[in-house]
């Protein structure tokens, strides 16, 4: 079995003393950030990001993948206890989970919100292993136009899951592809748009750009709104373990979120968000069995199922990403800027030239999804002291680590400066009603997306026709144009109107 | 004609605008070179382009299209936004210092209670002197430990009358 011994090697990456160290290291942090209101893995990635660039590549990548479970992690706990998500796929939790945490059942709820995730995890991991394999082989076949149109669809599936208005999240791509572009031109050596600014000529750090626009574009808007809305369950956090009752009525949710996760987070343009709204929505039509509270007023269903898929999609995602090198969604995005940090081109490669820390890192996910049962279900008590820190303690502190975090990135106080720029942006984002992740993983495909492009039609000799006339390429535009036109049918357009009301 | 939805009419003229200047820079700067052949300029322009076209049509649509309240973009939350980006640049200015303006480097520990001071005057009631000092001494006295002795970060930590 080629499987078991890939795992193997795996496991002894990612199961040595040290690295299970970093992986347990990352999951806490990832937690103790990710569980402050109103801040998503997303923001809490790019803050975490500077601790890890003095590991080498291996422990480095264990690290994040950790940190990037214990940040969704202490997102539905946010979710949960305060009714706050920290980013769009725990909105859903916060429905039934708040419900639940009202009526004093908050520790079923956080209890069923980890073992769904470590469930999925498992099960994603697994499936990531099976396939990621195979789909190298796939990627091989794969010329620039063919990587091109599987960029297109992947930006496509950005729009499509983006709340609010489908031509800003376009313009928020394109914004972001433009803003990818600034810096040395690798064809032409010419250094464009920089502004004669010699800091420019690396290009505008990405660090910058997601704790500017994900950072402190959140810090801002939640200090404009008030805190009155905001009420937290501390006291009444008894009783951790769901009841036989509550795990009987749960597990058939978690297989059921845990498959349409697994299915939906492939998909390239941020998976588990759409996982999440699935599952729920599907969790709603199936018949309530007696007893049970409806989906929306407290049902463990209704946590237990997202929470799955979110996890499970969150997995899979990872499968575009190390086959192909491109990320579906920001978070991905992320990971390959760290990536490039230690020096690794994420892509089909990888697997053959770096066995190790392909491996070691489908294992070390396994990993932090059990960290994540084993430690945080004890420590939920304080996490949730955490919660009770009021906010105006907890920015300075996060101001400051977004400060020395991007100080740090090249050491320079330039990026200070532009980190300030990209915040007064995030805030102006937020004001005008355009979604910021789309931006960001624009901003990453920018240079990816130019030199396929460039490279696609110079074969091509100029001719356009080259993305239809090929039919891998063909088939993936085709994919792009259905999700764009799924999108703008009434039918789902008043849904997806619904599925975003909460945000 | 009236603005239906203000906030899409900004995001419009936002997108324009950018839109156009990478565009005409693009355009005018670099080379631009066919499809087959593409300059540096190429794939700018293009986008910078479809931008306008993009920010155009938002604006249009504004424009246009009904929205419930206005689409107002509501107040601008000045305090906040000034005082957190603000204690952001202090800190930059303190911890780096300006050799452009001979400003000399304070270094972290300094800088760590400039930002803290303003980042907490963002919430003008609940600022105390006692906070203050409270938090930025425990956030000075963590960030040391973690920041320079464990991860060992290089960065200056005293002022510069204190450095030799």
């Amino acid at each position: 079995m080629d499987l078991l011994a890939n795992l193997a090697t795996g496991f002894a990456v990612a199961g040595t003393p040290i690295n299970l160290l970093y992986a347990l290291v990352g999951c806490l942090l990832g937690t103790l950030i990710g569980v402050l209101p109103g801040i998503g893995p997303v923001a809490t990635i790019a803050m975490l990001l500077p601790v890890t660039y003095a590991l080498p590549p291996v422990s480095a990548l264990i690290m994040l993948a950790g940190i990037y479970y214990g940040a969704q992690y202490g997102g539905s706990t946010t979710a949960i206890l305060v009714n706050l998500p920290g980013e769009s796929s725990s909105v859903v939790t916060t429905l039934d989970g708040y419900q639940m945490a009202r009526q004093g059942r908050a520790g079923p709820a956080l209890a069923a919100a980890g073992m769904s995730s470590f469930i999925a995890g498992c099960v994603g991991t697994l499936l990531l292993a099976a396939f990621a394999a195979p789909l190298t082989e796939v990627a091989f076949a794969f010329g620039p136009a063919e990587y091109c149109a599987l960029m297109v669809v992947g930006l496509i599936g950005a729009v499509v899951l983006a709340s609010g208005s489908l031509l800003k999240a376009i313009a928020m791509i394109i914004f972001g592809l433009l803003l990818g572009l600034v810096g040395t031109d690798i064809n032409s050596g010419m250094a464009r748009f920089t502004l004669d600014m010699p800091e420019l000529a690396d290009g505008i750090g990405f660090v910058a750009v997601a704790m500017g626009v994900f950072g402190y574009g959140e810090i801002i808007s939640n200090l404009s709104k008030s805190d009155i809305d905001r009420e937290v369950f501390t006291a009444k956090v008894q009783g951790l373990m769901p009841t036989r009752e509550d795990i009987r009525h749960m597990m058939p949710a978690v297989l059921r979120g845990t498959v349409l996760g697994s299915l939906l987070g492939v998909l390239p343009g941020g998976g588990a968000v759409l996982a999440s709204f699935a599952s729920y929505t599907l969790e709603k039509k199936i018949k309530l069995k007696s007893g049970e509270l409806p989906l929306g007023q407290g049902n463990i269903r209704g946590v237990a199922a997202p929470e799955s898929a979110n996890n499970a999609g969150a997995q899979t995602s990872f499968i575009p990403l190390l086959t192909l090198g491109i990320p579906p969604n920001a978070v991905m995005a992320l990971m390959v800027g760290a990536m490039t940090i230690h020096n690794i081109q994420p892509g089909p490669q990888v697997m053959t030239v770096n066995p190790e820390l392909f491996w070691g890192l489908i294992v070390s996910m396994w990993i932090g999804n059990l960290m994540l049962i084993v430690l945080n279900l004890p420590m939920i008590g304080l996490w949730i002291k955490l919660l009770t820190v009021p906010y105006h303690y907890l920015f300075p502190a996060i101001v400051l680590f977004c400060a020395i975090g991007v100080y740090t990135t090249n050491n320079s106080t330039f990026d200070i400066w532009l980190v300030a720029l990209f915040g007064l942006a995030g805030y102006v984002f937020t004001k005008l009603g355009c979604e910021p992740a789309p931006l960001l993983l624009g901003f990453i495909l920018g240079p990816m997306l130019e030199e396929y492009l460039k490279r696609a039609l110079k074969l091509a000799r100029g001719d356009w026709s080259v993305f239809i006339t090929r039919p891998l390429s063909a088939a993936l535009l085709a994919l792009g144009l259905l999700l764009l036109l799924l999108v703008l049918l009434p039918a789902i357009k008043s849904k997806r109107k619904e599925a975003f009301v909460e945000d | 004609m009236s603005i239906k939805s203000q906030k899409d009419f900004v995001s419009g003229v936002m997108f324009t605008v950018t839109g156009a200047a990478f565009a005409w820079h693009a355009a005018t700067a670099y080379s631009v070179g066919t499809a087959g052949q593409m300059g540096p300029g190429y794939f700018p322009m293009v986008l910078g382009l479809v931008l306008v076209l993009l920010g155009s049509f938002i604006m249009f649509f504004a424009l246009v299209v009904e929205t419930p309240d206005g689409g107002s973009i509501g107040d601008f939350a000045w305090r906040p936004l000034f005082c957190i980006l603000g204690a952001n640049v202090l800190f930059g200015v303190l911890l780096g210092g300006l050799p452009m303006w001979g400003l000399p480097s304070m270094g972290l520990m300094v800088a760590i209670y400039a930002l803290c001071g303003l980042a907490l005057l963002a919430d003008p009631n609940r600022f105390t002197l006692r906070r203050w000092l409270v938090l930025a001494s425990i956030l000075a006295a963590g960030s040391y430990l973690v920041f320079i002795k464990s991860l060992g970060l290089t960065m200056p930590v005293w002022p510069f009358f204190l450095t030799p």
